[in-house]
């Protein structure tokens, strides 16, 4: 995982009043850390420096527990990703299936390795671990949409979707 | 009243497959069709036969349509439910007899030895409609324990029944409740459910939150009542977000009619649930990884003892068992301990949910009596290996467990069983391999996976397992020696005996299972620098045939470094100083000429 991202930090005053709102009402939330993250990657997508402080701030908690927390999930990024977010199972069952090819293939077509974003900014690219369709391996999701039964042929149409 | 139900799955494996839209698709056309006071559309849990999906079941017939397009929804509709005549080129074709009659679905080679328990709900009820739950006994358990049993009665059931965690080690669940029952009224204590699957390969969990998640919440209140807890946690993957839906759906819902909250069925027992969302990480199967991590950390484990049961989450007593564990509990407080112990093997009693994946027909969810041989589930309930292959081995527990070779096939599947051959239980998933799979090549996947998933509290797994991936490494480079294989069986031992968690006492089982049944491909990588399966790609030549090659120049142009020469229509060869083995070549050659070894 990259702990420091080069992209220069642009949120917003009003992501700030959101998270804050948000901090406020939950604080004493036991275990409050990890929904707190969560919180703050929907709001900005990731979880820059920048924001763990209002993290920390916010909850009168270390900087270095909001950082150790945010790096120890593999949920929590602290570098932005592309418009479209696309995650290759890597699995068990897809893995047999072949999605180890898929996603070296996804690496040579888009120019980029595991956990990058094109420079651009429109394709991330990650290997996940089961989404839980097993069943219909090899499988990889752009967002929220899952692709199943692949083979590196069905790659070019699934990208020329993302065309936009 | 509806005169036929219309059940469409809305699990992952089927929503993914575009169930979705089939569900829209039939809500319009009914409308269109004038039926909408006669046909009810239900998006329900998993049906378990994700390979055909997305599934639909009209009741009253339950007949079982497969793979359905939006584009066959306006035939179903105008054949099937106003005319009455099924469409037969869409019903699962093992429910089509010769004589074009249907048979019913527990007649087929997947349905017929199948005994659900865990799913029994999922595919039959809508799941976020508690009404629906409560029709088919739901909390009927819940009232029995409260108002006919005493706590230690329950407790009592539960050990009596034999149930064992069905979540990995398979430790008994009564035992488990016993040990936290202690000073019951008088110190908080939780129940928590583990629901975060993190087995790649395995998702039964996941089904039984997303087709019966009430389930699950009365049984947590039994557990709750058997040890005085008041408060349960669900943790569960933040990447199963159908599931989190139908479970908050559920939890308010059971609070609406006061099964969850204060004062029970009129009783002083009150109970309440709240989700907790994991993020990501493996380790936070382990129970008091779990534990650390809902309470806001790092969800690294700690050493026992103080086992959960005295000291869990932020301190109390705590019990913990995954989503399939509860999931049979109130079956177990309804129809009685002897009921359960009536089905599977005398150590190991009841179902188990496998999760059937990798190179097998019938990929899915199945519910089997433990003690099933693993040649009924793959090749009968499975339907066996598509494309004339043979069964290599079977892989169970995940990157916990071990691989089950062909000679192995006929055993009886259980707890004590798996153990024995070298691999385990876990969650129940099970991925079938063919010859075309290298097992060294496995052994590091399931390495890569632990080095990635390690917590790295303590050394000889953060250190140990990424050195042992490191000799793997080294092998399936064509650089390994016979001496690696011994270094191999040392480091993995002692990472197993010396290891602070679960996660790490088991990481080598996948490298030392497959060493003990798959030793030949070890010493084919080694000493001959051979792949036998062709997989390893520094251990691969590609050759063209001189015989079958026409010359046509599609290899030589498909190769990314140039490294095919030859003239026009005359046989090409291939460099293999510069060949970068991306198998390009063999996959354009259109007259079979090329081969891989």
């Amino acid at each position: 995982m990259r702990h420091f991202s080069t992209v220069p930090f642009s949120g917003t005053p009003e992501q700030e009043a959101q998270l804050r709102g948000w901090l406020e009402e939950n604080k004493d939330l036991p275990g409050v850390v990890m929904p707190a993250l969560q919180k703050a990657q929907e709001i900005y997508g990731y979880l820059p420096i920048e924001v763990q402080r209002i993290l920390a701030d916010a909850l009168g908690k270390p900087l270095a527990e909001i950082y150790g927390v945010a790096t120890f999930y593999s949920q929590f990024s602290l570098s932005p990703k592309g418009k479209y977010r696309i995650s290759v199972c890597l699995g068990t069952a897809c893995y047999v299936k072949g999605s180890g090819k898929l996603y070296e293939k996804l690496q040579e077509k888009l120019g980029i390795g595991g956990g990058e974003c094109t420079p651009d900014g429109k394709f991330s690219l990650d290997a996940c671990r089961c989404v839980g369709a097993c069943g219909l391996a090899p499988v990889l999701m752009i967002n929220d949409e899952v692709y199943g039964r692949l083979t590196v042929d069905d790659l070019d149409d699934i990208l020329a979707k993302y065309a936009d | 009243m509806f005169r036929s139900h219309v059940m469409i799955c809305g699990g992952t494996g089927c929503t993914s497959s575009g169930s979705d839209r089939v569900a829209e698709a039939f809500e319009a056309e009914i409308v269109t069709a004038g039926l909408e006071n006669e046909v009810k559309v239900i998006r329900t849990g998993c049906f378990g036969l994700c390979a055909l999906g997305p599934i639909v079941v009209i009741y009253p017939e339950g007949t079982f349509y497969s793979m359905v397009k939006p584009e066959d929804v306006a035939e179903i509709v105008s054949e099937h439910l106003l005319k009455g005549r099924p469409v037969l080129r869409l019903l699962y074709n093992e429910t089509v007899a010769e004589d074009n009659s249907i048979k019913s679905l527990d007649e087929t080679s997947f349905y017929k030895k199948q005994k659900r328990i865990a799913l029994r709900n999922c595919g039959v009820i809508n799941p976020e409609n508690i009404e629906e739950y409560i029709a088919f006994d739901g909390y009927a358990a819940l009232g029995k324990a409260l108002t006919e049993m005493t706590p230690d009665q329950v407790i009592q059931t539960v050990l009596d029944s034999g149930l064992r965690g069905r979540g990995g080690g398979g430790f008994p669940t009564g035992r488990k409740w016993q040990l936290a029952c202690a000073d019951r009224g008088k110190v908080e204590k939780y129940v928590c459910c583990n629901a975060d699957e993190g087995d790649p390969g395995a998702f039964m969990d996941r089904s039984v939150l997303e087709g019966d998640p009430h389930c699950v919440i009365e049984a947590m209140a039994i557990a709750g009542y058997a040890i005085g807890a008041d408060q349960g946690y669900v943790y569960v993957r933040a990447e199963y977000p159908i599931a989190v839906n139908r479970l908050s759906t559920a939890i308010k819902q059971a609070r609406e009619y006061g099964l969850l909250g204060k004062n029970i069925f009129g009783t002083d027992f009150s109970f309440d649930i709240d989700i907790k969302l994991g993020a990501g990480a493996f380790v936070c199967g382990e129970e008091t990884a779990l534990m650390t991590s809902i309470e806001g950390m790092r969800g690294e484990p700690r050493p026992r003892p103080p086992f959960p049961a005295k000291k869990g989450l932020f301190g109390r007593p705590t019990i913990l068992n995954n989503v399939e564990t509860y999931a049979n509990i109130p079956q177990i407080i309804l129809k009685g301990a002897d009921w359960f112990r009536s089905m599977g093997t005398e150590k190991s009693p009841g179902t188990k949910v496998f999760a059937l994946g990798g190179k097998i027909k019938h990929t899915g969810l199945v519910e089997v009596p433990m003690g099933t041989t693993l040649r009924e589930i793959v090749e009968e309930i499975g339907g066996g290996i598509p494309g004339g292959k043979k069964f290599k081995a079977a892989q169970t527990g995940g990157p916990s467990g071990g691989c089950i070779p062909a000679s192995l096939i006929d055993t009886p599947i259980d707890y004590d069983n798996l153990m024995a051959i070298g691999s385990m239980m876990g969650s129940g998933g099970l991925i079938v391999m063919d010859e075309d799979t290298c097992m060294v090549d496995i052994a590091k996947f399931f390495l890569e996976f632990t080095v990635d998933e390690s917590c790295g509290k303590c050394t000889p797994c953060r250190v140990g397992t990424k050195r042992l991936l490191e000799l793997l490494e080294k092998i399936t480079s064509g650089n390994g020696t016979m001496r690696d294989l011994e270094r191999i069986e040392e480091l993995a031992q002692f990472i197993k005996e010396n290891s602070l968690c679960g996660l790490g006492q088991t990481a080598p089982n996948p490298v030392l299972s497959t060493l003990q049944y798959f030793r030949d491909e070890y010493l084919a990588h080694i000493q001959d620098k051979r792949c036998p399966a062709g997989v390893c790609k520094a251990l691969l030549t590609y050759k063209i045939d001189p015989d079958k090659c026409r010359g046509c120049t599609l290899c030589a142009r498909a190769c990314p470094a140039g490294a095919i020469n030859g003239s026009v229509r005359n046989p090409h060869n291939i460099d293999t100083l510069k060949c970068v083995k991306c198998g390009a070549c063999m996959e354009t050659c259109r007259f079979g000429a090329i081969s891989k070894g």
